[in-house]
């Protein structure tokens, strides 16, 4: 993992943003806008990247050819960033969101010129959207660049609930083998003994760009898709369901792979998991908030339900410590975009979406206000 | 059937034995007391009614030989056919039943280890995911996935693994005229020509260390391998130390040499994914494959045709 220190160096004439990096790059220093308005002089547009000092632009080499960055984290120091904000970048037209960094109304309020917010991060849900769309700023999302691995990583998930390759692992490093035999037995992915005519269920919860390549992958495994979302998709002959609640009743396995929104929020709940029953397994790879984790918590530790494979939590990096004792679930630390090949992918988007806005040509990857 | 003697050599499935004793005079093998084992093979058959006690080099002779021990092709490695056939002694296998558990298992092995889950679980669960992000894995749909073996269960991890986008490429003893994927007349290309590696074939005399160290190294620190064939397929302290020493990418490992012994060397390996061969391992495909080796004696002791012979 590369570590990025940013440091503020202001000579006389410029003020430059230098980027060390712990892997023996030479530091990259990016000009910085340097007086309270953009320099006309310099020919490069202006993109304000935005940020929480959690996060930092890795690609910045890519941008600084044709762009000129400016980082209001880094370039107020002691002072207010929203006031260095406004009095550096009125004039900015591009904000860069980087990773989950919130963009609310307080950081619009600084940017009056803003024409278009791009992100860095599969979801948008840290974004305003609503305050976007009503001032007519758009909004460029990361389109497929993540959906493979995210996808991948929800099958993964899968089957390692159901054929307990995870837990069996743990059991064999811990020299448990030799002592106590036989692994208790998983459960097919596929079908029921007593009802093979037909595969498992499985309810995919939005059959976006994710869902609809984890229905996609599935299908060879002889697992039955069906699933829930907003409308009807035209052109997919999967069997369509109006709510979760119909969808649960139907389905063996549910796989969460909607976006967090108001109406998403807790999508499952108590009902959701009684519905889906004491044989049922969770797959999250959207958001945590789109569980009730408590509710969730509760149903395993009580065996109210079969298992889960969760990528995602509502108060990440915090885990609940009850799951840490369940040979029935899998957790993983909201992994399932990072490989350097997505990333990668990611970048280019990103890069993708600020140079035809800047040419004024269409975005790439524009998110559909509906 | 109640005369008929059969041996258990040892416990498989619980519910097996269970359908067993209701049907045979079952004998467990496992439950002989240790020093009394090498008197159980020679002792002379009862003459009527064995009891448990008194077991049975048989009555019957074990004429009929359920087992698992091949997945894939019609040979075995456990029961040695060569000798039983000479010996007129019937083998069965448990074909097809556990085809799809197998290959699901498989795919399952290489999303583990390329994506590193079951890390990812040990890391969340330690509590090390509070002092900062876990690092970057690999991205599984579209490497190359190279398949020695494409019979019944080769063919149903292709079909699998095509669904994530990878090219599909196979060796096998002949090129299969009716497959699309690309064949390799050797292992050595094949490994060279893929990134992950899954041996699907049978433990035969020809595949026994069939990944040696050339084939390991043409896998590369890039390349990953997964087994769930048969141990005896890998030379495993080539692996082990491929693996200690970075010469190989990672593992996913469903069978070993000395089961259940496994080297201790990989339990420290963040880059391997070890499961105590539970390819087959589902309350469902179990079943099925207890329900096929009853229909085989059955069979047998009715003098009808065995329903999935060896020998």
């Amino acid at each position: 993992m590369e570590i990025y220190i940013f440091r503020v160096s202001s000579s006389k004439k410029n003020k430059r943003l230098i980027i060390f990096s712990n892997n023996q790059r030479p530091p990259l220093i990016l000009p910085m806008a340097s007086s309270h308005t953009h320099s006309p002089q310099d020919p490069k547009p202006l993109i304000v990247i935005h940020r929480i000092p959690s996060f930092s632009l890795t690609f910045a080499h890519r941008l600084i050819p044709s762009f000129s960055l400016f980082d209001p984290l880094a370039a107020a120091g002691d002072a207010d960033p929203a006031a260095v904000l406004r009095s550096h970048a009125a004039e900015a037209r591009a904000v860069l969101c980087v990773g989950p960094s919130p963009l609310g109304k307080e950081t619009l309020d600084c940017l009056p010129s803003l024409e278009v917010v791009v992100t860095q991060c599969a979801g948008t849900d840290h974004i305003d959207l609503s305050e976007c769309r009503r001032r007519g700023i758009a909004v460029a999302n990361l389109g497929d660049a993540f959906s493979d691995d995210v996808a991948d990583c929800a099958v993964g998930l899968l089957i390692d609930v159901l054929r307990k390759i995870s837990a069996s692992d743990r059991f064999v490093r811990a020299g448990s083998w030799p002592e106590r035999g036989e692994f208790s037995l998983g459960v097919r992915v596929d079908s029921y003994a007593d009802l093979q005519l037909e595969g498992k269920q499985v309810g995919i919860v939005g059959l976006g760009s994710i869902g609809s390549r984890i229905a996609d992958r599935l299908i060879p495994f002889g697992c039955m898709i069906s699933y829930t979302s907003r409308h009807k998709k035209p052109n997919v002959s999967y069997p369509y369901y109006r709510n979760i609640h119909d969808l649960a009743i139907k389905s063996d396995i549910l796989i969460l792979s909607c976006s967090l929104t108001d109406q998403t929020h807790h999508i499952v709940n108590k009902q959701v998991l009684a519905e889906l029953g004491k044989d049922g397994v969770i797959i999250n790879v959207g958001r945590g908030a789109l569980i009730n984790e408590r509710e969730l918590v509760k149903f395993l530790v009580e065996g109210e339900i079969g298992g889960a494979g969760l990528d995602v939590f509502e108060d990440e990096p915090n885990v609940p410590k009850e799951l840490f004792g369940l040979d029935n679930v899998v957790l993983s630390p909201h992994q399932a975009v990072l490989t350097p090949e997505s990333i990668k992918a990611a970048q280019d988007v990103v890069v993708a979406n600020l140079e035809a806005f800047f040419s004024n040509k269409p975005l790439l990857t524009p998110i559909g206000w509906d | 059937m109640e005369s008929i003697g059969v041996l258990m050599t040892n416990p498989m499935n619980s519910y097996l034995e269970q359908e067993l004793s209701k049907r045979v005079n079952l004998f467990r093998f496992w439950k002989v007391p240790e020093p009394d084992r090498a008197q159980f093979w020679l002792r002379t058959p009862p003459p009527s009614a064995p009891s448990s006690e008194a077991p049975l080099r048989a009555r019957t002779r074990p004429s009929s030989t359920p087992c698992r021990g091949s997945r894939s092709s019609p040979t075995s490695a456990s029961a040695s056919t060569r000798s039983t056939s000479e010996k007129g002694i019937r083998v069965t296998n448990t074909p097809d039943v556990l085809t799809d558990c197998v290959a699901d298992l498989a795919i399952g092995l290489m999303i583990a280890v390329l994506r590193r889950i079951p890390e990812c679980d040990r890391y969340v669960r330690a509590g090390l995911w509070k002092k900062g992000n876990f690092r970057l894995t690999t991205k599984f749909s579209g490497k190359r996935v190279g398949i020695i073996g494409l019979g019944r269960i080769g063919s149903a991890v292709a079909k699998r693994a095509e669904a994530f986008s990878c090219p599909i490429a196979y060796h096998s003893r002949t090129k299969k005229a009716d497959s699309k994927y690309t064949y390799y007349p050797s292992v050595v290309e094949l490994a060279s020509n893929c990134d992950i590696l899954v041996v699907a074939c049978a433990l035969t005399e020809e595949t026994r260390y069939i990944v040696n160290r050339d084939v390991i190294n043409a896998l590369g620190p890039k390349g990953y391998l997964i087994n769930i064939g048969r141990g005896s397929h890998v030379d495993e302290p080539e692996l082990v130390s491929a693996l200690v020493e970075g010469r190989l990418g990672g593992a996913g490992l469903d069978v070993f040499e000395k089961e259940p012994h496994v080297p201790e060397e990989l339990f420290k390996l963040d880059n391997v994914v070890l499961v105590p061969h539970v390819a087959s391992a589902t309350e469902e495909t179990r079943k099925d494959m207890a329900d096929l080796v009853i229909k085989n004696l059955e069979a047998h002791f009715s003098g009808k045709h065995l329903l999935t012979p060896v020998v």
